[in-house]
This record gives C-alpha cells, sequence and structure tokens, in this order.
C-alpha cells in the first residue's frame, strides 16, 4: 500500500480526528480490568490468569512498535491503520469466539496476542504523519494523539460496563461483548484509515482551507538533522531520552498504579478518613489530569522548547514528590494537588516525546524512533508499581502504617527523577556523521530531507536546539 | 463537503466538523463519565 498523498486542499485538521480515531480505540486497553471479574467468574480464573491478556497485549505493544515502526515509516499511516484495525478488532473477534467456546486460551491470543499487534502498530500509525503536518506545531498535534490514548480508557471503561450489565455477565454475555466491541472498533477506527493523508511534496499540494499555514508547514518540513531509526539506537541522545521517558513514566506510574489504596492508607490516621468511593473519584481525577497534560503540557512544549519542558517534569516533578513526603497526612488538598501536578506530567511526558525526537532526529523515520523508545515505557511499567508494592509490603510488615507507608518510595521517585532531570541535561544535538546522506535518485517524495548546503542545515539544528535550552 | 469556486481547491469545511464530531461524541462521553466519578472525591 502505497502512502496516501493529500490532495490540494487537504486540510491538514483532518489529521489530528484521524489519529484520535485510531488512539481512542486502542486507548481501550486501560480499560480491560472491567472484564476481569467477570472473566474469572464464568471462566474460573484467577486474578493473574484474568491479567494475562492485559500483559500480553502490553508486551506485543512494545515489541510491535519497537520492531514494526521501520515498515510504519516504508508503507505510511494509511497502511499501519489498516494493521492496527484488522488487528485489534480481531483480537476482539477471536476473544469473543474465546469466551463463546469457553477457551480462555483463545482470549488470551486473541486479545494479548493479536489484538497487541494492533495496540504497537496503532499506538505509533500517526505520529510521524502529525509532525510532517504540523512542523510549526508538533506537541500540540502528538499531544492530541497521545491524549487519545488516555481517552480511549475513560469511554472503554463505561460503556464496556454497561455493555456487561446488559448481555450478562456470563461467557455468552462476555462473547456478545466482545463481538460488539469488535465490530465497533473497526467502524470507529475506519475514518482514521479513510482520512489520513500524508502531505504532498509541493506546497501548492496543501492549498485550500489552511493553505497558508500547511504551506508553511511543508517548506519547513524537512529542514534540520535526519538520522535513520538504526543509526538513532547508536546516538547517546536516544539513551539519554530512554532515560528520561523511563524515569518519568515510573515516577508516575508509581502513583497511578497504587492511586487508590495510597490515598486511603496516607489519610488513614486523620480525623477525615479517606472513604472508597472518594478514593476512586481521586483515581479519576488523576485520569482527567494525565489526559489534560498531555495536551496542555505537550502543546506548551512547542512554545518553550522540549527540553525545558522535560526540566518542568521532572525538576517540579521531583519537588511535588517531596513536598508530599514532607507534609505526610497533614494535609489532603495539598496531597491531591501534587498528584494531580505529577500525573499531569507523567501524562505530557508521553505526549511530548515525539516532538523532542523530532527535534534531534528529523522526520525522516520518526515514528519507528518513537516506536524503539516505547521500551522504555514497558520497563517503567514494570519498574513503577514494583517500587512502590514492594516497599508498601516491606514497609508494613515493619510494622508501619499511614502515610509511613510510602515515605521511602516518595523518595526513590525523587532520586528517579534527579536522574531524568541530569538525562535530560546531556541531550545535545546529533553529532552529523550519524545523519542520513540522501542520493537524489533514491529519495522518495514524502520522506525527502529538503536539499539545502550543509552550512545552513547546521544551523538550523543548532537553532534548533538554542531553542530547546 | 462542498466546492467554494470552480477554480480552488474544494472546501473540507464539512468534513472536517464531521470527522471533529465523529471523535468528539465518544470522547465527551467518556469526559462526563469521569466528572460524574471525579465528584465522589469531595460527595463520597
Amino acid at each position: 500500500m502505497s502512502p496516501p498523498v493529500a490532495p490540494p486542499g487537504w486540510s491538514r485538521w483532518l489529521v489530528p480526528p484521524a489519529a484520535l480515531a485510531v488512539h481512542l480505540s486502542i486507548g481501550q486497553a486501560y480499560a480491560w480490568s472491567v472484564f476481569k471479574p467477570p472473566l474469572e467468574e464464568a471462566l474460573g480464573l484467577t486474578g493473574t490468569q484474568s491479567a494475562l491478556p492485559f500483559q500480553l497485549g502490553i508486551v506485543m505493544l512494545g515489541l510491535s512498535a519497537a520492531f514494526g515502526g521501520t515498515l510504519v515509516e516504508r508503507n505510511g499511516p494509511r497502511w499501519a491503520m489498516t494493521v492496527a484495525l484488522i488487528c485489534f478488532s480481531s483480537g476482539f473477534l477471536l476473544s469473543a469466539l474465546g469466551a463463546a467456546t469457553e477457551q480462555y486460551w483463545l482470549i488470551v491470543l486473541g486479545y494479548g496476542f493479536v489484538g497487541g499487534i494492533g495496540l504497537g502498530i496503532g499506538y505509533i500509525s500517526p505520529v510521524s504523519t502529525l509532525i510532517k503536518w504540523f512542523p510549526d506545531r508538533p506537541g500540540m498535534a502528538t499531544g492530541i494523539a497521545i491524549m487519545g490514548f488516555g481517552g480511549g480508557a475513560l469511554i472503554a471503561s463505561p460503556w464496556s460496563a454497561q455493555m456487561l450489565e446488559s448481555f450478562g455477565s456470563d461467557s455468552s454475555g462476555i462473547a456478545l461483548a466482545f463481538l460488539v466491541h469488535g465490530l465497533s472498533y473497526a467502524v470507529f477506527m475506519l475514518l482514521g484509515v479513510l482520512l489520513v493523508r500524508v502531505p504532498g511534496a509541493a506546497p501548492e499540494a496543501r492549498g485550500g482551507v489552511e493553505s497558508s499555514a500547511a504551506a508553511a508547514g511543508a517548506r519547513q518540513l524537512p529542514a534540520g538533522p535526519q538520522v535513520s531509526a538504526n543509526q538513532a539506537i547508536r546516538t547517546p541522545q536516544f539513551w539519554c531520552l530512554w532515560i528520561v521517558l523511563c524515569m518519568n513514566v515510573t515516577a508516575g506510574i508509581g502513583i497511578l498504579e497504587k492511586a487508590a489504596p495510597m490515598i486511603t492508607d496516607f489519610f488513614a490516621n486523620t480525623s477525615t478518613p479517606v472513604s472508597v468511593s472518594a478514593a476512586a473519584g481521586f483515581v479519576a481525577l488523576l485520569s482527567a489530569a494525565n489526559m489534560a497534560g498531555r495536551i496542555g503540557w505537550s502543546s506548551t512544549s512547542d512554545l518553550v522548547g522540549r527540553k525545558n519542558i522535560y526540566r518542568l517534569y521532572l525538576g517540579a516533578g521531583a519537588l511535588m514528590y517531596g513536598l508530599i513526603a514532607l507534609a505526610g497526612d497533614s494535609s489532603k488538598p495539598l496531597f491531591i494537588l501534587c498528584a494531580l501536578v505529577i500525573l499531569s506530567f507523567y501524562g505530557g511526558g508521553f505526549a511530548t516525546i515525539p516532538a523532542y525526537l523530532k527535534d534531534l532526529f528529523g522526520t525522516y523515520q520518526v515514528g519507528a524512533i518513537h516506536g524503539r523508545l516505547l521500551t522504555a515505557w514497558s520497563t517503567a511499567g514494570v519498574l513503577g508499581p514494583l517500587i512502590v508494592n514492594w516497599i508498601a509490603d516491606r514497609q508494613e510488615a515493619a510494622g508501619k502504617d499511614g502515610s509511613s507507608l510510602y515515605t521511602l518510595s516518595l523518595f526513590i521517585m525523587i532520586g528517579l527523577l534527579a536522574v531524568g532531570f541530569v538525562a535530560n541535561e546531556l541531550v545535545r544535538p546529533v553529532h552529523p556523521r550519524h545523519h542520513v546522506p540522501v542520493p537524489a535518485s533514491e529519495e522518495q517524495p514524502e520522506d525527502r530531507p529538503e536539499k539545502q548546503p550543509e552550512k545552513q542545515s547546521k544551523a538550523k539544528e543548532a537553532a534548533d536546539v538554542q531553542q530547546q535550552q | 463537503m462542498s466546492s467554494s469556486s470552480s477554480s480552488g481547491p474544494p472546501s473540507r469545511r464539512g468534513l472536517i466538523a464531521f470527522a471533529w464530531v465523529w471523535v468528539g461524541v465518544p470522547l465527551a462521553y467518556g469526559l462526563y463519565e469521569l466528572v460524574q466519578k471525579a465528584t465522589q472525591l469531595f460527595t463520597g
């Protein structure tokens, strides 16, 4: 499938909804927990077993994003969105068959393995295209899409719960719910497949409603350094950003994963303990902060520079953790406020990283590079909960309770954020020896770095980095 | 989708509106449910 080039008059504002159609769908993954209790009851599973489809799905997300990124760059966003649609929907259809026949391995294979490939390819599918359409606001553009991944769970969680209530929580009800999910998401994601376009090679191809802005973007699109995905992982910059993302996500996930028991434990010994429903409200509020941070902070990075915004995420994040640790159970509003800010930085860190990669490695294979960087997410997904849970268990065994259960974890998070802060400070422009030499005869219109004198390219690169610092 | 003039490229305003409504309605539903739940922090 050749990448679909935008005809004259195609508006770049059609690309974010295309990206959202995919991300709002695959974000359903974070609402898997809705299916866990009914599956455990209907198929006689343990909690660990019922988590398998989700865990395998996240592993496959990381693997397919890391290894499929180059294919996505080569075949274009429509191919990638089609693969994501087929895999994600087939995953649900296979799961429906598995639930109907009470063959749990089919659910693990369908939702986890096949659906997981859809998650990874879908996650990176619009990134490169959005950055090419919005070279003037790459943070905002990728922020919209990645906000969608957070939004997907907000939609799926109540929707799936209502469906199970209507169809029943036995195996046939679950099967029907999976079937409806598979078909609905296929239709919903189809909009993305049909709408997505890569910018035309010529500025005049971007006329129409957004002609002037898009044309301005088109002229800047391929400027700056261009580094291939294979070369990028050989640069210290990639690994610095890997550490930055890993530390930022670990710090956020540490709170997100244990939010409800954490706020309950924190204020258990006070005159105003937190009820179960209030703790659920706190978790919901954290999700809102996570989503708002994705679009808000990522858009802000277009104004203040990527390096500066990560200084904020990591530096102010550490300060927030410090405030929680020092204040203990003395102030509930302060605890909530700090947790919300940390979660907004967590979301912002996810959403800003593609634009940071674009600044350093160019648009040439930014989607593939982003896919490889997502292994930091997988690592953080294990690290964050492990640190908080393990330490809380140890503290409890040592006879501690209340906010002191988490004090050590909070200081470890501050240390991790400090490591990320240093890694961010070490980011420098990529050495020209890593840049892609583009023979004129082999250039492709959609990924062609603009031909310009080497001096001019280096000046642009230096200016980009100066702007960040 | 409508054409603005015979000489210029077609205007995509209708398509843009449709596309944003397509993704905006489910997102609004999710946000509404989220706000309902979040208020429990202050009322629960």
